[in-house]
Parts: C-alpha cells; structure tokens; sequence
C-alpha cells in the first residue's frame, strides 16, 4: 500500500541568507541519503520537494465561480515543503522510514494512507 | 432456559476469556470487526448451550473453536457478496486464516500483540482507553461509557473510527520490533495507568465503575507482567496501582469525604494488595531499568511501610520526589515535591519550591490546578499564614471538580475561620 509523506517545515525566512543557504544544502546531502536508503530498500515510489509559498497559488469556490488568488491553502507557521510517496506493507513501516527522515527533526511529517487499499 | 442469575453467571464466565479469545481471533483472522461479531456468536450460542450441557472444563477452548466457525461463516457470507473489493478481501482473510489456523487445545496467547495494537500511538489517547477496555478487559460498550460518563453513542463512534484508522491506515497486529518497543511499551503503560486513574480520581462518580476500572487496570497490568516478565517498568506500574488500590476502603469518610493518606485507618487498608505490590516492586528493582514508575511506586511503598501516619518517612520520600521530577518534571510531580519536602523540612522549604513553579510557562498551567491551590493552601496553613491559607482554599474549591475533594478542602477552610475565632 502507498503512504504520502507530507513534510511541513518552519520557515527559513528569517535567517540571514548565507545561512539559510547552507541550511539548506546541508537537508538536501542528508535527503538525498535518506532517498538513496528508500530506494535500496525498494519502498521509494516518487518525492517532489515544492517551492516555497510565495510561489503558491490557491482556487476557491466562491458561489458559483471558482476564484483564482495568491498564497497556499492556509497560512500556517510551519508550510508544505515537499512530499513523498512509499510502498510499505503496513504503518509501522511507513513510520519507520519517516522517522528516519532529516526533516522529522526540524518539522512535522504527516503519514497519509492512500485511499480505499484495505487489506 | 437459564434464570437471569445464572445467564449473568455464565456471561460472565464467558467474558472473563474475551480478551484471551478475542486476541486470538484477530491474531488468526487479522480484522478487529469480524473478531468482535465472531466473539459476540460465540458469546451467545454458549449462553444457549451452557445451560444445556453445563459449562465446559475449558471455556476458552470451546469459546474458541465456536468463535473460529462462525468467523470463517462469516468471511464465506461475505465472499459471495457483490461488493467486489469486500468479497476479495473476505476471501483473502479466508485463505490466510487456513493457512495460520492450528487445531489447537487451548488458545495461544495472543493478547501482547492485541494490546500493543489497541495502544498504538497512531490512535487517539481516548480511542485506546476504549478500545483496550472493550478487547481486552471484555467490558461492554455501555460499561465503558459509564466509566467515562459519555453518551453510548459518543463511545461506539470513537470505538468505530478507532478501527477505521486502523483498517486504513494498517496500523498492523502485531508485537513491535525490538526498534520500536521502548516507545510502543510505554504507550500502553500510558493506557493502563490512564485507566486506573480514572477510576482511582472522584471525578467519575459511580462507585461500581470507579471500582471497576481499577480492576480492570490491574487485570491487565498482571497479564502484561506475565506476558514480558523482564521488564521493570511494567511491574513498577503493577505494583504502584496495587498499592493506591489497597487503600481504596479507606479514602473516604462516613460523609464521602476525602481523608487524607496519613490520616488514614490502616486496618482499613488491604494487606493482600499491599503483599502483591510490594513484590512486584522488589521484582522490579531486580530489572535492569529504574525508570518514573519504579520511583512512583517507591513513593507509595514509603507511604504504606509507615506503621503510623507520623512514621511517614518524609524524608525519604522528598528525596524519590526529587528523582521522579529528574525523570518526569510534570506539574502534578512538582507540587507533590513541595508537599512532602513541606512535611519534612517544614512549610517555608514547601512553599519555596511552590514559588519556583510560579514564573515561567508552568505558572499558566498551575493556575487552573486545582491540587496546586491545595497544596498551596495547606503550607501557607502550616506556616500560619492564615489568611493567605484562606484565599487559596477558596480558589481550590473553586476550581474543583470533585465533591470529596472538595469537601475535604471546605472543612479545611472552616477549620481556618474557627481557629482565626
């Protein structure tokens, strides 16, 4: 069965930029190591790291037309960063390989199951 | 046909096996559901033959072996079912239960890995309390709505969504890795002394659910004992409710009071209890780690070992309240310091500690405490300082959910007035 992995991390923004920078390339070595360990493992099935809200756009239904507007589904402190998608037999693999993400230390992971697989 | 006395007496035989029979069941047939309707068919079909061909040696086996046939019924039923995707997994569930079904006498004991899968920290706090008193301690719905006084309806829904998550997010059946044990042990832990609490604080108010709820809670704190014999901290928490349990006939007073623990009749308190608490303790001690319950557990043997309530060792037990909050720094293990290091150095070292509490983010929390104002109140008693006794007996009773504590608190706060003449 598939899990999402949605990561949701603080905000970097008020970090001056050369240490965001290299905040940044540090989580993306260790990502990549994580990857590389998922893949082994056969469980990894897709990631898609997201730009940042800024970049976001939103629609919305607003009586009977659906409205185009700037920003992210809500704000909130900590913002969607990215997701990725495994193949594990039951949760505690799932969690398992999430707690192992870099990103679980500095933000929240979210475990979703995939829709109607029951078994 | 059985009189309603000898139906309850048989139910309750057959309840007493549930969590056995039931832990078997989903162990063999992997869904918490169809485990349950089995069990209930079985349940009735003994209340039908019991009375007939009287009770059988071995009602776990035969509970057993009736719960399996009606399962694989069931999962037959629903293999010719049109829902294609339920008649597919139904006859997954067939297939891979004749494969693991063992023509056994008795029942393996499956119950480790039911109760660890009730307690999963995926699940909510409230959902595993539930779930673990209806699988495990074979409580009714009803029953356990009682305990927790909700609606039976409120609870049978969060008993259902309980085990949706569980379907849909295949939270598994089974006893964790060794990776995640630590975790995964103390959350069931968490669940049990949940559960005795609750039935342990005067906040539920029937007496025969406050009462069983501690039972329940023992019951299977003694399974899980048994079931991971090497573990300190489970039988810490065995012998840590067994020793607030031995004191349950005399924490109240004619008029439902409270009476505090060293103004107790000892001759009221249970001596068994006290006798199987205090060598789970000593077994405990014997275990490789000495975790918050091991200490918490201490603290009580102290209290119980005393032959008098002016034999409490004070002392020592503000020194185990110093290591608990090294270990557990909670709210209510601060304000239990500062009592006893009150009651062994004198008021003023209780209220300094109290002090400490008051600034920071705890402060926010302890302000709506009720058992911080009491403990508040008691020193500034104890110091003499009368009147500031009185304002924080007043915001105790007023904060107060509990009516023995409360009352406890206003005879308390009069006993101030009349002295102040």
């Amino acid at each position: 069965m598939q899990y999402a992995l949605l990561f949701y991390n603080p905000p970097l923004s008020r970090l001056p930029a050369a240490e965001r920078e290299a905040r940044v390339s540090e989580m993306l070595v260790e990502m990549r190591k994580w990857q590389a360990d998922l893949e082994q493992a056969g469980v990894f099935r897709s990631t898609l790291r997201l730009a940042g809200v800024d970049a976001a756009t939103s629609l919305r239904r607003q009586g009977n037309e659906v409205l185009v507007s700037d920003g992210p589904f809500a704000e909130t402190k900590e913002i969607l960063g990215g997701l990725c998608v495994l193949e594990c037999a039951d949760l505690d693999e799932a969690l398992g390989w999430a707690k192992r993400c870099p990103l679980a230390r500095i933000g929240t992971v979210e475990v979703r199951p995939e829709w109607g697989a029951f078994g | 046909m059985a009189s309603d006395a000898s139906r309850d007496a048989l139910d309750a035989i057959a309840r007493a096996e549930s969590g056995l029979v039931l832990a078997w069941l989903v162990a063999s047939f992997g869904d918490l559901d169809l485990a349950e309707d089995a069990w209930q068919d079985a349940v009735e079909s003994a209340l039908v033959h019991w009375p007939q061909d009287g009770v059988p040696r071995r009602p776990a086996a035969w509970l057993t072996v009736a719960a399996r046939r009606r399962a694989v019924d069931r999962l037959r039923h629903r293999a010719m079912q049109s829902d294609k995707a339920a008649a597919l997994r139904a006859g997954e569930l067939l297939r891979r239960a004749e494969q693991s079904l063992l023509e056994c006498e008795e029942p393996v004991d499956e119950r480790l890995r039911l109760i660890f899968t009730c307690c999963h920290p995926a699940l909510p706090l409230e959902a595993r309390v539930a779930l673990t008193l209806r699988t495990l301690g074979g409580l009714s719905t009803e029953a356990v709505a009682r305990a927790f006084l909700v609606p039976v309806t409120t609870l049978a829904k969060r008993l259902e969504r309980a085990k949706e998550k569980i379907r849909a997010a295949r939270i598994p059946y089974r006893v964790p890795s060794p990776a995640e044990w630590g975790e995964r042990l103390a959350a069931v832990l968490a669940v049990l002394y949940l559960i005795f609490n609750e039935g342990y604080s005067a906040t539920a108010e029937d007496p025969a659910s406050r009462r069983s709820l501690c039972d329940e809670a023992i019951r299977l704190a003694r399974a899980l004992a048994a079931l991971v014999p090497g573990d300190g901290e489970v039988r810490s928490l065995l012998a840590l409710m067994l020793l607030h349990d031995a004191r349950r006939d005399a924490r109240y007073g004619p008029d439902g009071e409270l009476v505090p623990l060293d103004q107790q009749d000892r001759a009221r308190w249970r001596r068994d209890a006290i006798a199987e608490g205090l060598a789970a303790l000593r077994a405990a001690a014997a275990c490789a780690d000495r975790g918050a319950y091991q200490v918490q557990a201490a603290i009580a043997a102290a209290h119980v070992l005393a032959p008098t309530g002016s034999d409490t060792p004070w002392r020592r037990i503000a020194t185990l309240y110093a290591e608990l909050e090294s270990l557990a720094p909670t709210p209510v293990v601060r304000v239990n310091r500062a009592v006893a290091e009150g009651r062994a150095r004198g008021p003023d070292a209780g209220l300094a500690l109290l002090a400490d509490l008051d600034g920071g983010d705890a402060a926010r929390g302890l302000a709506a405490y009720p058992p911080y104002h009491a403990a508040h109140a008691d020193l500034l008693r104890r110091a003499g300082r009368t009147r500031e006794a009185e304002r924080a007996y007043r915001t105790a009773i007023e904060l107060c959910r509990a009516e023995p504590e409360r009352r406890f608190l206003a005879s308390q706060l009069a006993g101030l007035a009349s002295r102040a003449g």
